[in-house]
């Protein structure tokens, strides 16, 4: 089963662009036949010419990044994007949402959807739909939401997954958290669940893990490609009967965003390290899964600054609020591993109740996909993708900047302007007011 | 002088050799001819078609009304139709730069008409203003009139402003030349590498204002170089509106120019590239005179051009971000934009817009000169004698004058209050 991806925007397309390039390297360095089958089978398709497809649509409203990703993609001489499975305009929409969701998604529906249905007929069978995109500019946010609206339209028994990379905290739009606040509340809606990574966090891991000295945006974008990609591989899961999973998206969907209210997913990858250093580390599944669940639980996206004091809560203890303990509550946890000696690995302290809420047992809560084909270069790997509070402070944080900027009004006449009102604000900060007190009040 | 240069993409015609059949898109207007003549015997001589120009013989008289009125219902329709035929040309419009002085009589009269004009015509199209502001001790008797009365229309008609003054051109230049002729040994400027040289090999004998206008020239080549390259953040012009301006009044954007130059030996990279982070807010690079570090910022924007990686900009930006006072509601507004491309003779350069209150006293200058002429109506029945010229044009644009520093003057008041945050919703269970 196939997905196809759609790349919104400048970020969408230049992180989708590294991530085809680790799912083609990855299922190609002698590689088990079932792996690399499964896993071209569920990106790439292979044109009349010979020629490997990525199964994706790039959007954006300038043509400059797409013009980029399709040329760096060709230069790898394993893959490149479908001549015509693209679209762009020419004057970009401002960094403003409104611009984006009212006046270019509407007006290039048709031939977005046109794009799309195209690569959606090359599939034998669909497994869903990713769209890929940041929050923080106007068209990978405004015009990405209107066409995730459009997809659910079109596609209404179709998985949707939204792939969102969150900005910088200290700003690279001055009106990112309205724009991000706009695509949140709107985005609950309409996907199934939204997978998350932010800047801050994987900036931290390049300079820390990786010891890169000086970060660009291809190496913020590589570490989410590889975290990414070590979850939509193809994997053994406990549906999927001995053969790698036909449904991959529709089993993340399930088992993790399986309450309209709980859509937010986080993702952290142990190990990261520096490629040059990978042939030469050794790891254990217990040491591995020890750091990983210690990272789950105090809410350490890394596996470098670790609080190992942070326990999960005995009995009445449970704390409700932000502000309160460290302690991250998991609705839902899906543990994949990669490599070797995956069978044999205790995956026991992920599933103790004092991790979940009480409302799904442990067995429910915690999902285990194995996959014995090491992934991208690394012996052993395990990555963790997770519905629990981890997002919670970010988003509360996004929430009240945005409130304050809007408590004076500024930049409001530049949403205005193009056909969102006062009200359409409100309407999503109350939205996202309830996803915070909902992941509040998990315990 | 020259008044409006479009955006849009340009029309390439091969690569290499000579520049045969590439045209500015823009529109060329002076109500004398000298400036405009020269143009066309110089250089640029065939980027420029007679259909773009706009030429009279007896100049405006350093009189706003003669230019804004007189001129401006003259050549209504010659000068929509020459716009007209230039966005015809475009692809996609985006927005249209004007460039003008605001002392004079024809760029600040009929340079402000114009842009009444492209409000009416292209009511979609944003429109950035590049307006140089004359000095204090500017030989133009009338400047301030001109200048007022000019600043009320582009507080109503432009999307935004970034003002020049013609003295931090002059200081600007002056340093560098300082620099190149006196400085320490050892420390040579790096042959065209500064602000004040034209770059592309179209220099010849330099004319005087020559240096101060490359400086204006290279601010306009940088605020673009996002759409022209391509970049790993790409910050496009109607980007720049959108995360500037908060209040449509309050579109007055202080641009700041680094390096000015760049020294011929190779000193340790990163140290420089830090010095230019941190210059782009010293008052020495200002291109207004103003001091943007001690007064309250609303909005900053960065582009950042050459080589340099996000990772240069986020330790910039902590690093410097502490002692930048930000308004309340926008503690963490930085819009950065990283362009790959360099310009000519740099390894990195930066340009800082800055919405800061810092323009208040500018403002507050200009209005003095004003008053001081306007209070023994000296001059005015220049401008009276011209038809649709009332005296209620001079008291309104200084209401709206100071209407506007009144707003930076509330502004600056909440500097340094300690502002709580705006309640929250809070939603019942």
């Amino acid at each position: 089963m196939s997905v196809v991806t759609v790349q919104l925007g400048q970020c969408g397309n230049q992180v989708g662009q590294e991530l085809f390039g680790v799912l083609r390297g990855d299922a190609e360095e002698g590689q088990r036949k079932t792996y690399r089958t499964a896993s071209w089978e569920r990106f790439f398709r292979q044109t009349a010419h010979g020629d490997v497809v990525a199964r994706a649509v790039l959007i954006d409203m300038e043509p400059k990044v797409i013009n980029h990703s399709m040329a760096k993609a060709a230069t790898s001489g394993r893959w490149k994007y479908g001549d015509a499975s693209h679209f762009s305009q020419k004057q970009g929409s401002g960094n403003n949402w409104a611009n984006g969701y009212c006046v270019h998604g509407p007006r290039h529906r048709e031939v977005v959807e046109e794009l799309v249905r195209r690569e959606v007929e090359c599939c034998d069978r669909l497994a869903g739909l990713m769209a890929m995109m940041s929050v923080a500019g106007g068209t990978g946010s405004g015009v990405g939401t209107y066409v995730t609206q459009c997809l659910r339209d079109v596609y209404p028994k179709s998985f949707i997954l939204n792939h969102l990379t969150w900005p910088y905290g200290t700003g690279e739009v001055i009106v990112q958290n309205y724009n991000s606040v706009l695509t949140l509340a709107h985005l609950y809606q309409l996907s199934d669940a939204i997978l998350v990574h932010e800047n801050d966090t994987v900036h931290r891991i390049c300079s820390q893990l990786l010891n890169i000295k000086h970060i660009s945006f291809s190496d913020v974008n590589r570490v989410i490609a590889h975290q990414l990609g070590s979850v939509l591989q193809p994997a053994l899961t406990a549906d999927s009967h001995g053969v790698y999973s036909r449904n991959p998206l529709g089993e993340l969907v399930s088992t993790l965003a399986c309450h309209p209210e709980y859509k937010l997913l986080s993702v952290c990858t142990i190990p990261q390290m520096p490629s040059s250093s990978i042939a030469y580390s050794t790891f254990s599944w217990p040491g591995l899964l020890k750091h990983l669940r210690q990272m789950l639980i105090s809410n350490s996206k890394m596996e470098e600054g670790i609080d190992w004091q942070v326990r999960p809560p005995v009995g009445s203890e449970r704390t409700r609020s932000l502000t309160g303990a460290s302690f991250n509550t998991s609705l839902a946890n899906l543990l994949i591993l990669r490599g070797k000696d995956v069978f044999s690995a205790d995956t026991g302290g992920f599933e103790d109740p004092a991790l979940y809420t009480s409302w799904l047992s442990s067995k429910e809560a915690l999902n285990l996909w194995k996959c014995p084909v090491p992934f991208n270069k690394y012996e052993k790997s395990a990555t963790l993708v997770s519905n629990s509070q981890a997002l919670l402070r970010p988003l509360d944080n996004m929430v009240g900047k945005a409130w304050n900027m809007f408590a004076s009004r500024a930049y409001i006449h530049q949403y205005i302007k193009f056909g969102i009102s006062e009200e359409d604000f409100l309407d999503s900060f109350t939205s996202l007011e309830q996803v915070i007190a909902s992941y509040s009040q998990l315990c | 002088m020259p008044m409006s240069i479009k955006k849009g993409d340009e029309t390439a015609c091969g690569v290499g050799g000579r520049i045969l059949h590439l045209k500015a898109r823009a529109v060329l207007v002076d109500m004398e001819e000298g400036v405009v003549n020269e143009i066309l015997q110089g250089p640029l001589r065939e980027v420029f078609d007679s259909t773009q120009l706009l030429t009279d013989v007896s100049g405006s008289g350093n009189n706003w009304a003669v230019g804004h009125m007189m001129y401006g219902s003259a050549y209504r329709e010659q000068i929509v139709e020459k716009l007209r035929r230039a966005a015809e040309h475009c692809d996609c419009l985006q927005c249209f730069f004007l460039i003008h002085s605001m002392g004079g009589g024809t760029g600040s009269g009929l340079g402000t008409r114009v842009l009444s004009l492209l409000e009416e015509e292209f009511p979609e199209v944003c429109r950035i203003v590049t307006s140089i502001y004359p000095s204090v001790e500017d030989d133009v008797i009338t400047s301030p009139y001109n200048s007022v009365l000019a600043m009320r229309e582009l507080t109503e008609h432009a999307d935004c402003v970034l003002p020049v003054e013609n003295q931090s051109l002059v200081d600007i230049v002056s340093k560098i030349q300082h620099m190149s002729h006196g400085g320490k040994p050892g420390q040579t400027i790096k042959r065209d590498s500064s602000i004040i040289s034209g770059q592309g090999g179209l220099s010849g004998a330099e004319k005087p204002f020559d240096a101060m206008n490359n400086i204006v020239a290279n601010l306009l080549l940088n605020i673009t170089s996002s759409a022209r390259f391509e970049g790993s953040l790409n910050m496009d012009l109607n980007e720049i509106a959108m995360n500037l301006v908060p209040f449509p009044r309050l579109h007055y954007l202080v641009p700041s120019l680094t390096p000015l130059y760049t020294l011929a030996d190779v000193s340790v990279p990163t140290r420089r590239l830090d010095q230019m982070f941190s210059d782009a807010f010293s008052k020495d690079h200002q291109l207004i005179r103003a001091d943007p570090k001690h007064s309250l910022y609303l909005a900053c924007a960065l582009m950042v051009r050459g080589n340099v990686q996000v990772s240069d900009l986020r330790r910039n930006i902590e690093r410097l971000r502490l002692s930048l006072p930000f308004v309340s509601w926008n503690q963490e507004g930085w819009k950065t934009g990283l362009c790959s491309v360099p310009p000519v003779g740099h390894s990195h350069s930066l340009l800082a817009l800055a919405n800061n209150t810092c323009v208040k006293p500018t403002f507050m200058e200009l209005r003095e000169r004003f008053t001081k002429l306007y209070r023994k109506k000296a001059h005015l029945h220049h401008y009276l004698h011209v038809e649709g010229m009332e005296q209620s044009c001079f008291s309104e644009a200084i209401t709206s004058l100071s209407s506007l520093i009144e707003e930076y003057h509330h502004l600056d008041a909440s500097k340094g209050r300690l502002m709580h945050d705006a309640p929250r919703l809070s939603i019942c269970r």
